[in-house]
Formats: C-alpha cells, sequence, structure tokens
C-alpha cells in the first residue's frame, strides 16, 4: 500500500515531503522510544509515534522507514519539519490517538512487521 | 590540586520516588562515611531541598552543589547544576512555569519540604514525576543562561535517558558532560566528557557510584574546568 492512500483513507496532514508519498509501506511500527525504534522497526515501516523532535527524522533516515506520523494532532517542531524535507521524509500528522490510527492502519492492510 | 571525590545526583525525600530517609543530616553523614568530598542535589523537577542538604553539608565540611534534575518534553532528564542559589532559584522558576500537573501522593509518593536540621516545613503539590513542556535544547540553553552545567541524566538507561528517548544526541546539543549510572562504554563514541553517579535515592546507593576530579578548590567552577580539561584540572577516575 502507498503512503498516498493511507494519507487519503485516514485523511491526515501532510507536513513535508509531500513528493515521495508514492513509496510502499511495507507495515507499521509503533513506539515513541526512539532507542528501540532503532532497534526494532524494518525498513519501509510507517511510523506511529508522538514524539516531535527533529532526531525522529534521523531515526527514519537511519532505518529506510517510509514515513512517520504523528498522532493526537502533534504539531512537529520546526526544525523537524525542515529536516523531514530535506531527507525526503513524509512526515504526517492524525487528530487520531495511536491506538485508534493504529487499528485503522490494520483494517487497511498495514501489519506488524 | 588534589584529588576530589564527587556523587553529582543525588535525590532527597522531596523527590516522589525517593526513600523518606533521604533528609539533610542523613544524606550528609552517608556522604563523609562513605568518602565524598562533594555531592549535588538534583531532585526532579525542584530545588526545594537544596537549601537544607547545604546547610547541613556546610556544618559537616561538605560541598553541596545545588541543582536539580529536569524532564524535558521528551521525557529525557538533564541535570542541571548552579554556582548560586539565585541561578538555581530561576531555573526552578522557570521549570515551575512549564511544568503542568499536580501530585498524588497515593500514586507516585510523598514530595516532603525539610530544614538543615530535617524538620518537615512543607509539601510540594506540583506534579514533580511528571513532565515539562520545555525541549531538550530549550532546557540546556536555560541552564548556561544562568552559567549552569547541563548534564545529560544516565545515557546508558532505557528510559528517561537521551540516548534512550531520542536514538542519539542531537548534532550540536552543548552539553557539558554526559553522565552513566555505571562504567560502561555508553556514550563513549560521543565527544562529551563523561561522568559517573549514584542517582541515589535511598542511602545506601549514595557514593556507590561517583567520579574523581583533580582540581584545585572543591567548587562547581573547577568541575566545569576539569569537564574541559583546562589548567591541568581533569576527570582521573571513577
Amino acid at each position: 500500500m502507498k503512503i498516498a492512500e493511507i494519507v487519503q483513507e485516514l485523511n491526515l496532514a501532510v507536513w513535508a515531503a509531500k513528493a515521495s508519498l508514492d513509496r510502499g509501506v511495507t507495515g507499521g511500527y509503533a513506539s515513541d522510544l526512539l532507542s528501540d525504534v532503532l532497534a526494532n522497526s524494518k525498513e519501509g515501516n510507517l511510523w506511529i509515534t508522538l514524539q516531535i523532535h527533529q532526531n525522529i527524522v534521523g531515526v527514519a533516515s537511519m532505518k529506510g522507514l517510509a514515513g512517520i506520523i504523528l498522532v493526537n494532532g502533534r504539531e512537529p517542531e520546526r526544525e523537524t519539519v525542515e529536516k523531514a524535507e530535506t531527507e525526503n521524509i513524509p512526515l504526517m500528522v492524525s487528530e487520531m490517538p495511536a491506538f485508534e490510527l493504529v487499528g485503522r492502519l490494520y483494517n487497511l492492510g498495514v501489519g506488524g512487521t | 590540586m588534589r584529588k576530589v571525590r564527587a556523587d553529582l545526583h543525588l535525590h532527597t525525600c522531596l523527590s516522589p520516588c525517593a526513600d523518606n530517609q533521604m533528609q539533610a543530616t542523613a544524606i550528609v553523614e552517608q556522604a563523609r562515611k562513605v568518602g565524598l568530598d562533594m555531592i549535588a542535589i538534583c531532585d526532579h523537577n525542584s530545588a526545594e531541598n537544596v537549601a537544607a542538604v547545604a546547610k547541613a553539608g556546610q556544618r559537616a565540611g561538605l560541598a553541596v552543589i545545588g541543582g536539580m534534575e529536569v524532564t524535558s518534553s521528551e521525557e529525557v532528564h538533564i541535570l542541571a547544576l548552579f554556582h548560586t542559589e539565585a541561578d538555581l532559584m530561576y531555573m526552578q522558576d522557570m521549570v515551575y512555569e512549564n511544568l503542568p500537573g499536580e501530585n498524588s501522593e497515593e500514586a507516585f509518593g510523598t514530595q516532603v519540604i525539610i530544614d538543615e536540621w530535617n524538620n518537615v516545613v512543607g509539601k510540594n503539590s506540583r506534579l514533580l514525576i511528571g513532565a515539562t513542556t520545555l525541549t531538550v535544547e530549550q532546557i540546556v540553553d536555560s541552564i548556561h543562561r544562568w552559567a549552569g552545567l547541563a548534564i545529560a541524566s544516565h545515557v546508558d538507561r532505557e528510559r528517561f535517558s537521551l540516548i534512550g528517548q531520542l536514538g542519539f544526541i542531537p548534532e550540536g546539543l552543548d552539553l557539558d558532560a554526559l553522565e552513566v549510572s555505571k562504567p560502561c562504554s555508553a556514550g563513549r563514541e560521543y565527544d562529551y566528557p563523561v561522568v559517573t553517579s549514584s542517582d541515589a535515592h535511598f542511602l545506601d546507593d549514595i557514593g556507590r557510584r561517583s567520579t574523581c576530579f583533580m582540581i584545585e578548590t572543591v567548587s562547581l567552577g573547577e568541575i566545569r574546568k576539569a569537564l574541559r580539561r583546562e589548567l591541568g584540572r581533569r576527570i582521573v577516575g571513577n
């Protein structure tokens, strides 16, 4: 499934890297501990988090993640948006809390690995 | 110059998660007993027991540095150590202005404010165990605005540590040092000095980990020089 379809289905606000939404998603990973994401997420995963610090872009870039969705309508820091644009990491925001968002993603066919 | 053994991260009974026996005279006695020359008091998001321990330390000839352990919005713990009480109070004001919530004693524990003789003089009702709305960068900048030292707490742990929460140390973050909770390789790949501290929440933990500095006088200014390896001052072991 492509990020663009997920954006449309779940009504996500895209904050950065609009040009890269045709990227495919291999699965999802949800965690707010960045060391854990570094250790356990997989390439092509869509990452669900509430952390808004610019290091989320660094982690996504290092692990080759498909994109990041921030939950609860959290607004990313300015540096985070700029870095995501530079590094070409799609950065989206959902108004939903993490539990609801992950459930919706699962129903769309985005699995856990 | 002389070798000074310092434990720069102790809690008192003000921290909800610390033992209630962590009181002014007991902390100082235990620190002396285990051979420390210097301690720093760093309760969670508050410095209201610093004066009590500092006065008790003065009586016993133990140097006590005033500080606090500030929680960032990313849930990273940063130690803030200051030269003067006035600077420490500026930092505390800023933290209080950005620290939402009220403590629940049942859920998190008591937050007791004491005097230098351990008399209870009040209770802090703020949610000290909680996180401020300040980012790591804002906290480090504020500490330096008031001439303090900014040290990332226990970077070898997963929870509440800079590396655990944020995966790696943000580029250009102007820290004075990293703290580890035991001798280990964590943080050594970065270009920061590393200190070892106990993060004591119980009396028996005081001095269990410490850092030895080669410095001229027992002061925070000298510790700063040692971290920067200035004028022969340096860290000589843990």
